[in-house]
């Protein structure tokens, strides 16, 4: 048994590595983020996966919209009656225990179920603090996150990511590539057995993690599991210490998918261009046995993970504007949930039949009291009752829908608006983005120049990056402002959907000479924007349209009217008249704060 | 699999590689904890909840009231729950050395657990009004940690910021009226990508730390050295840093014993309120807090003045969160404080 992944399905090889080692240690290699497709590919992966593990081995599926209750467990309402006494009902990490956790749509999965799933991969236990209950119960558990992004910014948040072993990406395997692994169950459960005496040399520690920061991977995490990836390989293989070619092995598949950036090569032995590397990578495995000098080992593992870097992906990565870390990837946005459930501020006594939800624990504390009493008055014969629960004890869940917003800022960057004012413009949108900070908003941000309108960065909270994005964004090219509003239509409605109000402000000169199609021509340009216009219009969002062409001109203004949009030219709008706006705009109706003119003057002179 | 345990040991803090403003800031809240608690903020992976966690086991002992359900110090005679003021008056109350509660505040938990609700198994079983104390409850005298505190929910952040001010919790639910003591030091800790957090809750903590992940590679090599050599044999790892721990342990108790006799210079006070003046830093807050945790620095540093190297060295944990704060700043307070630190003491 050899590891030997460099024939023509070396992806669908290495997936079956990542799915034996993490059955050989799910808990130490917190598992896999699978990207694929729902299909026979993922499937036959899973089945694989499940396979290898012994028998009996609980496997929970974790919907993206679970509530908490289930997932740390809480009050058991039909044991807890029919007992007369508290009873606990298992959470869904708990029951996962020794097992694995699947995450359904993982890069959708919102950022508090993250920090959730996290804080229970850490420590390896989950501490239960709900309905009167507080418990600690183990819960080792590896992930399967599955991954069913398309776009390249679809992918589960950086924070779960980080904490994967296995970043494995399926979706570019055909189902004839899929074949049965080369290990067994039998060869899983010996090596589990085995893993605890498997000893790491230092060297080795050392050459992975110099090799983690060769290709610009900073999270000291991954060199750890890196580590842990090579004991399980080495106790698979029957070893009792790791040797190189597993600590190769799982830097390839631990690193691959995480670089960030090639190893500078200065020396020109082995300069690790991606994929003529492959057969020298296998000759190096097999012919190195020697550990005492840890430069080689290290270049070694250098070129065995560059190998397995896809050509493209690196030329990706740094072609794309500094991502930073895309804090919006994976995130449903924490409206959704909200609103879809909103915030219990409290319960009140009523009815729950209907929409209202009952509120299990405070219904019972409102019963336990009385039994004593009620149970001395229920004297019929049989029908002694171990609780006594009666109309007027249900209390039902008072919950509040926080009223979000989310700001969506459309920016026009075309020549005609960047000549003159595109600086002044952002003065303005930073300025507005301090004030939606101080409103705890979200913001959104939409350039559009050219010949189409890019969603620059997606609802976040995180006005740090909105500002980056800002800061980077060029001018020049026409006015498509058909194809502008038409994504602040669709970023609007996805908003909405999430339960959050949207509001547009939108920074152009009106000046749109881009149709839709993306052909020149004013006349049309005109017209398909002020279609585009009647569309929100009619799905009564509320817009401030700031022009920001040096005189007041008709086109905005007609544009504005189109929108049934408030309108305010630049030259005019101070820092107190934006601000007013865009808090009446979004219904918080509130005195237009005194003229603070000076602070926004200074922030657009600077800009 | 095989050593399954409930509960992970905690890593040692004395073996947590670098990161040295963070354990500076957590040892200056062990020494005196009215500095107002700490908050830590950066990376992933860079041992935030490790070095809390680790903490724990540095602590040295206080005197609990025993059977006491809020921590109460059996020699303090002010300041106790009902049931220990009632003892107190006839002389039966005793107490005994235990570990300081550190407290983790999950996320997930609901309010009741938090502040504390009707005891349901006393009240079902037995039909008995009973408090059964929560989490505030348990954190008195102790230590309250936040993982992930951006993504709290509003209505906690709230009753926290409620209890941290008054040092009480006061319980006004299903007919059951209860205040008891709570006065804990919060830590929290969390990715500042995943959300800012409130302004009125930042105000809260004394400290802050801003972590990163360490770039220099003998650091790293080091990290998963020790991370590998604590998962192999967590029980020899702990005992191979025993003696470092129990040094620290050492060091915290000695300090707290000196604190009091720290002393301030009027050079250094000038030097302070010049440092805060020349910041802006709103109301007298950040000089308190610069105050107290350059003392509880100095003290764990055996000295009996503060002397401009302490300064220096908290300025950046105590200042940055007290400016004014402009959400958009890229550079940051801390380079600011710097800065100002660097103008003024270098003359």
């Amino acid at each position: 048994m050899t590891p030997a992944p460099h024939a023509d399905n070396t992806v669908w090889a290495d997936a079956s590595l990542a799915a034996a080692l993490v059955a050989v240690d799910p808990h130490g290699l917190a598992g896999v983020s699978l990207r694929a497709r729902a299909g026979p590919v993922r499937d036959s992966w899973m089945e694989m996966l499940r396979a290898l593990l012994p028998a009996h081995t609980p496997v929970r599926k974790m919907p993206l919209h679970v509530k908490d209750e289930r997932l740390f467990g809480g009050l058991d309402l039909a044991a807890t009656l029919k007992a007369g006494q508290p009873f606990v009902q298992r959470g869904m990490f708990a029951e996962a225990d020794g097992g694995l956790l699947v995450l359904t749509s993982a890069e959708r999965l919102p950022a508090e179920h993250v920090a959730r799933v996290g804080t229970v991969l850490d420590r390896g236990e989950v501490v239960l603090e709900r309905d009167g209950i507080g418990l600690k119960s183990p819960a080792q558990f590896g992930i399967v996150a599955l991954d069913e992004g398309i776009e390249p910014d679809e992918k589960p948040h950086p924070a779960l990511l980080d904490r994967l072993a296995f970043h494995v990406d399926l979706s570019h395997v055909s189902v004839r590539e899929t074949c049965a692994p080369t290990i067994g169950a039998t060869d899983v459960s010996t090596a589990r057995r085995r893993l605890s005496a498997v000893h790491v040399d230092d060297q080795i520690l050392a050459a992975l993690a110099s090799a983690a920061l060769a290709f610009g991977i900073t999270s000291v995490r991954s060199p750890v599991l890196a580590a842990r990836a090579a004991s399980a390989c080495a106790a698979l293989f029957g070893r009792r210490e790791v040797h190189e070619e597993d600590a190769a092995l799982a830097a390839r598949l631990v690193f691959a998918g995480r670089a960030t950036a090639m190893p500078a090569t200065d020396d020109t032995k082995q300069p690790p261009e991606p994929p003529e590397q492959e057969q020298q990578t296998e000759q190096d495995t097999q012919d190195g046995d020697q550990l005492d000098h840890g430069g080689p080992l290290e270049d070694r593992l250098l070129s065995a993970i560059a190998a397995a870097i896809p050509p493209g992906l690196l030329a990706q990565i740094l072609s794309a504007a500094p991502r930073g870390q895309t804090a919006s990837s994976g995130r449903a946005g924490p409206s959704a949930k909200r609103a879809a459930r909103g915030r219990p501020v409290g319960t009140l006594p009523g009815d729950p039949r209907g929409a209202s939800r009952l509120s299990v624990i405070e219904t019972l504390r409102a019963a336990a009291p009385w039994q004593r009493i009620r149970r001395r008055d229920t004297t019929a014969p049989g029908e002694q009752r171990r609780l006594d629960v009666r109309r007027d004890d249900f209390r039902i869940a008072r919950l509040k829908h926080p009223t979000e917003t989310t700001t969506i800022f459309a920016v026009d960057a075309s020549g005609s608006s960047a000549l003159h004012r595109l600086a002044e413009a952002k003065g303005a949108v930073e300025m507005l983005l301090s004030d939606c900070y101080v409103r705890r908003d979200q913001v959104a941000l939409i350039a559009f120049r050219g010949d189409s309108a890019e969603v620059l960065l997606p609802p976040t909270r995180s006005l740090v990056l909105a500002k980056r994005r800002l800061a980077a964004l060029p001018g020049g090219g026409g006015t498509p402002i058909a194809a502008a509003l038409d994504a602040c239509f669709g970023l609007a409605c996805n908003v909405r959907r999430k339960g959050t109000i949207p509001t547009l402000v939108l920074l152009t000169d009106g000046q749109a000479n881009i149709a839709r199609d993306g052909t020149a021509g004013r006349a049309r340009a005109q017209e398909d924007a002020l279609q585009s216009a009647r569309a929100i219009r009619a799905a009564e969002m509320s817009v401030l349209l700031i022009d920001t062409s040096p005189r007041p001109r008709e086109a905005a203004r007609t544009l504005a009217d189109a929108l049934n949009a408030r309108y305010l030219p630049l030259p005019h709008a101070s820092a107190a008249h934006i601000s007013a706006a865009v808090r009446s705009a979004v219904s918080e109706p509130q005195d237009p704060a005194p003229a603070d003119g000076t602070r926004m003057n200074r922030r657009m002179a600077a800009s | 699999m095989s050593n399954r345990q409930s509960a992970k040991p905690n890593f040692p803090f004395s073996a947590i590689v670098g990161q040295d403003e963070m354990k500076m800031a957590l040892l200056i809240a062990a020494v005196d904890p009215t500095v107002g608690g700490v908050l830590i903020f950066g990376d992933r992976g860079t041992g935030k909840s490790t070095a809390v966690r680790g903490l724990a086991d540095l602590l040295p002992r206080i005197r609990i009231a025993t059977g006491c359900a809020y921590n109460c110090d059996a020699d303090a005679p002010i300041g106790l729950c009902e049931r220990c003021a009632q003892l107190a008056k006839t002389g039966d109350l005793k107490g005994a050395l235990t570990r300081v509660p550190v407290v983790d505040l999950p996320l997930g938990a609901t309010e009741d657990r938090v502040v504390g609700a009707l005891d349901l198994e006393r009240a079902l079983a037995h039909g008995e009004k009973a408090f059964e104390p929560g989490l505030l409850a348990r954190a008195n005298r102790g230590f309250l940690y936040i993982d992930e505190v951006n993504l709290l929910e509003n209505h906690l952040v709230d009753l926290l910021l409620d209890v941290a001010a008054s040092g009480e919790n006061v319980v006004e639910r299903e007919g059951l009226s209860v205040r008891h003591p709570a006065r804990f030091v919060l830590v929290g800790s969390g990715n500042p990508e995943e959300g800012e957090l409130r302004p009125q809750l930042l105000d809260r903590f004394g400290l802050t730390v801003d972590v990163g992940t360490p770039k220099d590679i003998e650091t790293r090599i080091e990290v998963v050295r020790r991370r590998d050599a604590f998962e192999r044999n967590a029980h020899d790892f702990i005992a191979s840093w025993k003696g470092r721990n129990e040094g620290l342990r050492r060091k915290i108790s000695a300090a707290r014993k000196t604190l009091g006799d720290v002393e301030v210079g009027d050079h250094e006070l000038g030097l302070i309120a010049e440092l805060c003046l020349s910041l802006g830093s709103d109301g007298l807050r950040g000089e308190l807090a610069l105050i107290r945790a350059a003392r509880a620095l100095a003290a764990f540093e055996r000295k009996s003045t503060v002397d401009v190297s302490h300064l220096r060295k908290v300025a950046p944990l105590a200042l940055p969160h007290r400016l004014r704060r402009d959400p958009l700043d890229e550079s940051g307070s801390n380079v600011r404080v710097e800065r100002a630190v660097k103008e003024l003491f270098d003359q």
